[in-house]
């Protein structure tokens, strides 16, 4: 039997509350697939499968709040069926508080006699809107909760929640990583001419809407740098550094109703320009909608931050445990410049670099950001698949 | 132009129209000739049409029933007239075991045009053997098809779609809608087919037909007075029953009431509402209810024989449960 857990998906994530099957028992699940949609502190996830198996059981509902490694569903291995599915009992590791309200079919004899009398109609609205149904009083007869119930509870939650949800869960992670990671920071001016003019060249022939922004470049040069220099590029768990071996640059999107969120774009060191300015695009237009997928929040290798677009020149930031690095970029400024002997006007931008002491040492970190500078003045190298690398 | 005639009339219009745009078509049954039918529906067209085509029968519904599907099988297009539903009881075996099954037995090469119209239904103190609705026992058989015309327009104008259909249909008239008056326009066409909405609403859905529409619609007036919406539907058509229109109406409304003058077991109402639990268990926001009659024989005093049936009062009563609100 294969136990499908509720995954955490970042160092802030210590329960999310179920909004819907995407499966159901019979289903014959293939990895990558979409299994549910979970509402995070940050966004309604969608969580994806890392097994293979048949879908058994469901054993949490609609609407319930679960702990991070929650027992979601039952898989059957090869050769188990059904039957072996309804005598399993999976690691106690519900809530103690899954009640009898949100707990569901899966309880047995007497407590169901407890069950609370929501209806059908409100209890399928309550799961899609993740309201947790234990906080709406009923006002049907006998104090059963109807659809006008969740929509009155939903108008009343809505608005807040998740904000204030999603400030306690960032104030989590960055007290962790102030507490635990002995951050080092470095700064690099990066001229930005070539990069700017050829930019420009290559917008000229594309439509608009295909047009490349230098968050681009900027995320494409990270990505290539760190092929380079693999110490800033994985997470520190339980002691040691763990080099990861794909390059999934997180990308901090802020929120309009405040907070943020730092997706991965996959594999940006073998992405050709366009395509990672599609990526970009999608997840930036996904990050708003609330709609993001489970690996997308939990793969994430590093972080880039830009907050050019604020005005700041450079930006320091704090590490996403238990990824080891962030690379910040500021504002492109005009700047004076001494080259050959003079001073002249330049476009310029500060990369940053906040490294875990722990994994690397200054002297690398000073090396990458170098190696990010001069990638950045070979704009059109950049837009090039690297060579001599299987896809 | 608009003009304001009876259930009767309209009935009797519908028979008019069909006598004459097709020489196929005849009546037959007891009195429906120089009596003029026991409801008076055929007053007049014995006169018109002559007696080849409207046929006094002896007094034997197994007789005639069987006659008319005999003259259907023989190529006529025959109307018969079954005094009233518990006679059809006598014909039970034509109906059922012949009529509906001909088809079938006979690996399709024939069918059977058949209309069978009969009075049903209570309301009139003429005692437990007339008050029947079995219009719902008959719901349950595959091969024909079940009317019930709870509108003057529907009694004008499903005749013509009953006729065209090659498969027997059996039209249930409710005896105490026959007096009923209503505004009918000249050409209003109708399917036997689909239910229609009679009223929209957005609180409970009201289902019925027949001679319970009146109650309910009546029901619904009221209910709007206290503030409560409720849509009534009009089921019109008993078998094929129109699960799509059923269903929409409970996912708009999420609590439904059905009214049917049957007995509840084994009722019509009990198979609408399998059929909402089926197919819009997650769209309730209470359990179906129902509104039958007492599981007792229909009484003859007035008193005793109102409180069996289905009333107003209890279909609010009922709507008010579903709602959590009292009186």
């Amino acid at each position: 039997m294969i136990e499908f857990r509720l995954p955490s998906l970042g160092a802030d994530m210590d329960e999310g509350t179920l909004l819907e099957w995407k499966v159901q028992p019979g289903d014959i699940l293939s990895k990558g697939q979409i299994v549910a949609i979970v509402d995070t502190s940050k966004a309604a996830v969608d969580i994806e499968s890392w097994h293979e198996g048949e879908v058994a059981r469901l054993l949490v509902q609609p609407g319930q709040l679960m702990p991070v490694g929650t027992v979601m569903a039952l898989l059957l291995e090869p050769g188990e069926t059904a039957a072996d599915a309804e005598r399993y009992q999976p690691d106690a590791r519900l809530p103690a508080s899954a009640d009898a309200a949100s707990a569901g079919p899966m309880q047995s004899g007497p407590v169901m006699a407890e069950r609370r009398a929501v209806s059908p109609v409100a209890r399928r609205r309550a799961g899609e809107l993740g309201i947790d149904l234990q906080g709406v009083s009923g006002s049907g007869p006998n104090g059963v909760v109807t659809l006008q119930d969740v929509e009155r509870a939903a108008g009343a939650a809505a608005p807040k929640d998740r904000p204030d949800g999603m400030r306690h869960a960032i104030a989590a992670a960055m007290s962790r990583s102030k507490r635990e990671i002995p951050h080092y920071y470095l700064a690099e001016p990066i001229p930005m001419a070539r990069a700017l003019d050829w930019l420009a060249q290559e917008n000229a022939a594309r439509p608009v809407t295909e047009r490349l922004l230098p968050a681009v470049l900027l995320l494409k040069a990270v990505a290539l740098a760190l092929r380079r220099y693999p110490e800033f590029n994985g997470t520190f768990i339980d002691g040691s550094f763990h080099p990861a071996s794909r390059v999934n640059p997180g990308v901090a999107i802020s929120l309009r109703q405040g907070g943020l969120i730092a997706p991965a774009l996959f594999d940006a060191d073998r992405r050709h320009l366009p395509e990672l300015m599609r990526d970009l695009s999608d997840l930036v237009k996904r990050v708003r909608a609330g709609s993001l997928r489970s690996s997308e929040l939990s793969e994430s290798t590093i972080t880039v931050t830009q907050l050019g677009d604020q005005g700041v020149e450079s930006v320091f930031g704090v590490i996403y445990p238990p990824q080891v690095a962030l690379v910040g970029f500021g504002r492109v400024t005009e700047r004076p410049w001494v080259e050959g002997g003079k001073i002249v006007v330049r476009s310029v931008l500060t990369a940053s670099l906040a490294a875990d002491h722990r994994v690397s040492d200054g002297h690398r970190g000073g090396l990458f950001l170098a190696a990010l500078r001069d990638l950045m003045q070979q704009p059109e190298a950049l837009d090039a698949a690297p060579s001599g690398e299987t896809k | 132009m608009s003009r304001r005639i009876s259930y009767r009339e309209a009935l009797r219009e519908g028979l008019r129209e069909a006598l004459l745009n097709d020489p196929r078509v005849l009546l037959m049954g007891e009195d429906v000739g120089r009596y003029g039918g026991t409801y008076a529906v055929s007053k007049g067209l014995l006169d018109e049409f002559g007696p080849d085509r409207i046929r006094d029968t002896p007094l034997s519904e197994l007789a005639f029933v069987g006659a008319g599907i005999g003259a259907a099988l023989g190529g006529l297009r025959p109307v018969v007239e079954v005094m009233t539903v518990n006679f059809s009881l006598l014909a039970l075996d034509p109906i059922v075991n012949t009529a509906a099954l001909y088809h079938h037995m006979s690996g399709g090469q024939f069918s059977v045009p058949l209309v069978i119209r009969m009075a049903t239904g209570a309301g009139r103190q003429v005692a437990a053997q007339h008050s029947h609705s079995f219009e719902g026992w008959y719901a349950h058989i595959p091969g024909i098809t079940i009317l019930a015309p709870a509108t003057v327009r529907d009694a004008r104008y499903m005749l013509a779609p009953a006729l065209s259909d090659p498969d027997p249909v059996l039209i249930f008239e409710h005896a105490a809608l026959y007096n009923m008056e209503a505004e009918l326009g000249d050409e209003e066409p109708v399917d036997i087919r689909s239910a229609r909405l009679m009223r929209d609403g957005s609180d409970v859905a009201l289902i019925t037909y027949g001679g319970s529409l009146y109650k309910t619609l009546a029901a619904a007036e009221q209910l709007a007075m206290r503030g409560i919406s409720a849509a009534v539907l009009d089921l019109r058509v008993l078998r094929p029953l129109d699960t799509g229109a059923i269903v929409a109406l409970t996912r708009q409304c999420r609590r439904v009431v059905v009214v049917d003058e049957g007995w509840r077991s084994g009722s019509l109402a009990a198979e609408v509402m399998a059929r909402i639990v089926e197919h819009a268990f997650y769209e309730l926001d209470a359990p179906p209810a129902r509104v039958c009659s007492e599981e007792v024989p229909v009484p003859y005093a007035r008193h005793l024989e109102e409180a069996v049936l289905p009333q107003p009062e209890k279909i609010i009563a009922a709507v008010e449960a579903l709602l959590g609100v009292s009186s």
